[in-house]
């Protein structure tokens, strides 16, 4: 085992007790919770915009690259770099529509839906010791129940809209999401089966000899791979986003949608892409830990120097920027290929690696 | 008496929960009232949360909200169904729905008094390890539940194998 003493550098638990315990000598302590509880929130929601438009900023100009073109360049300085913040003023002006012989309740709703499931989640990311929002003793399942209820936002987007385009994308969206969880949640389980525990935080100081990629070698190799894959599918990117093949379906199951109401979707989405690198980072690559090795302690060292936040944002963008060349890379699959894949390779695959895994545990074959 | 932030959460929660069941029966369309029994279930699981069973909360989410109500969706979406159900309903058979309501409602009221709010028995804030949820699914010593636990996987494998058999095609 490393000293732990030195990752309580960027510790920020005592910041917040500190804060918690002024804030309690002034006011009593339901108004403190209440204040303390608006403050987080409206963190979350900023951080969540802001990476928004860093992610589609990124996404224009790796695909850009991708096709061998530019990308944005003319909007604010060299990079064109605030032509996303000027569509975001754009979309915002927009007038949200409503359509004729629509659900409009539902409607209206289901934006929202996809939008409460991405939070939920977004909120349980380990950002840096001592600075997760969320934090329960079943942390990684409850990301997996929470994430299981934006497909439903799908699902009403799509029949709500009372439009073909949209119904077809929304029930492909459905059947690929609802078989693609299957091999998330057993991925999850192999690395949880390896951890020892499900508490997000715990996950991520278990890691604190060696990342669990490197500790599960071949069976955690394995499985990252098959995460990213169905990872790319729940987020509804890459060769699988036929929900909104824009060639047979204009926008799939958001056709319908205007203004900031689809803004929510393309929101979600690209913060579903963050918070799907941000969950393997966490479960494979260690989260915020430094990267160890046994035995090079000044290595160590040196690596803790460098704050937890730095190496969780880091690592998740890298996986993000591999989720994104993937995408850029492949063509488009048909709805049928996309569940043989499921089906016949993925969930069979990740069952045995569960397998493996549990055998390299219980023998204790494990770095 | 004074009223903490969760008891007023409890019951903000509570109200939520009474207001979408009734919305869920009472509306006519029936995808309205599948997303009414959602809500529902978001506030059943809100309650397991509040009470520390954030275990039991989560599955209430994965379960129900991410399964069941996603199951009811897709079904309404792949049938033609009626966009409106408001049909006329005989008198007798309202007479009959309300006295079972009277009773149900009588009866739940009658536990509530005899019996404690369990939100005064459950200490408030502390979560359940989900070890010891863990240990008490598939242990064998007493208040342990290997054996319901293997009978109700063994069901479910039943109807996983009833399923394919339904939906194979004939040769």
């Amino acid at each position: 085992m490393n000293n732990n003493s030195f990752l309580d550098y960027y510790n920020i638990q005592d910041l917040n007790t500190a804060i918690h315990e002024a804030l309690l000598s002034v006011m009593p302590q339901w108004l403190a919770i209440l204040l303390e509880g608006l403050a987080v929130g409206l963190l979350i929601i900023v951080l969540y915009a802001v990476l928004a438009i860093i992610l589609i900023y990124m996404e224009r100009k790796v695909c850009a690259r991708f096709q061998c073109r530019i990308g944005p360049n003319r909007v604010g300085g060299k990079g064109g770099l605030l032509q996303v913040p000027a569509d975001v003023l754009k979309i915002l002006t927009k007038e949200i529509i409503s359509l004729k012989g629509s659900d409009r309740f539902l409607y209206n709703l289901a934006p929202f839906l996809v939008i409460l499931a991405s939070i939920f989640t977004f909120s349980c990311l380990p950002w840096n010791k001592g600075a997760e929002i969320l934090r329960m003793n079943i942390g990684i399942f409850f990301v997996l129940a929470a994430s299981s209820i934006g497909v439903l936002g799908i699902l009403l987007a799509g029949w709500s809209s009372n439009s073909k385009y949209t119904i077809i994308g929304a029930v492909r969206s459905g059947a690929m999401i609802i078989s693609y969880e299957l091999s998330i949640g057993l991925t999850v389980l192999t690395m949880v089966l390896l951890s020892g525990t499900m508490d997000i935080q715990n996950i991520v100081m278990s890691q604190d000899r060696m990342w669990n990629i490197f500790r599960g070698h071949l069976p955690a190799v394995a499985a990252f791979i098959v995460y990213l894959i169905a990872g790319n599918a729940e987020a509804n990117r890459g060769p699988f986003d036929l929900a909104e093949a824009e060639q047979e379906l204009t926008a799939g199951y958001h056709t319908e949608y205007s203004g900031m109401h689809f803004g929510f979707f393309y929101l979600a989405e690209y913060l579903n892409l963050f918070i799907t690198s941000g969950i393997a980072v966490t479960l494979f690559l260690g989260g915020w830990m430094p990267l160890h090795f046994p035995g090079l302690d000044g290595f160590n060292a040196v690596m803790d120097y460098i704050p937890g936040v730095i190496w969780f944002v880091s690592k998740t963008f890298l996986v993000v920027f591999l989720l994104m060349w993937i995408r850029w890379t492949f063509p488009r699959l048909r709805i049928d290929q996309v569940l043989t894949l499921e089906w016949k390779y993925l969930m069979p695959l990740s069952l045995l690696i569960l397998l493996i895994m549990t055998v390299c545990v219980v023998f204790g074959i494990t770095l | 008496m004074d009223i903490s932030l969760l008891d007023i959460a409890f019951y903000v929660v509570a109200a939520v929960i009474i207001f979408f069941s009734v919305m869920a029966v009472t509306t006519g369309r029936i995808v309205r009232s599948a997303t009414y029994l959602l809500f529902v279930l978001f506030g059943t699981g809100g309650i397991y949360s509040m009470l520390g069973y954030t275990y039991l909360g989560a599955v209430q989410l994965i379960v129900y909200a991410g399964g069941i109500v996603v199951l009811y969706v897709f079904s309404i979406l792949l049938t033609q169904s009626d966009r409106n159900m408001r049909y006329k309903i005989p008198l007798a058979k309202f007479l009959t729905v309300l006295l079972t309501c009277l009773v149900g409602a009588g009866l739940v009221i009658f536990l509530l008094v005899s019996n404690h709010f369990a939100l005064v028995t459950i200490p408030q804030g502390v979560e359940l390890p989900a070890t010891e949820i863990g240990h008490a699914l598939i242990g064998a010593d007493k208040y342990q539940f290997v054996l319901p636990f293997e009978v109700v996987s063994v069901l479910l494998l039943a109807c996983m194998i009833g399923a394919i058999m339904i939906a194979r095609k004939q040769k």
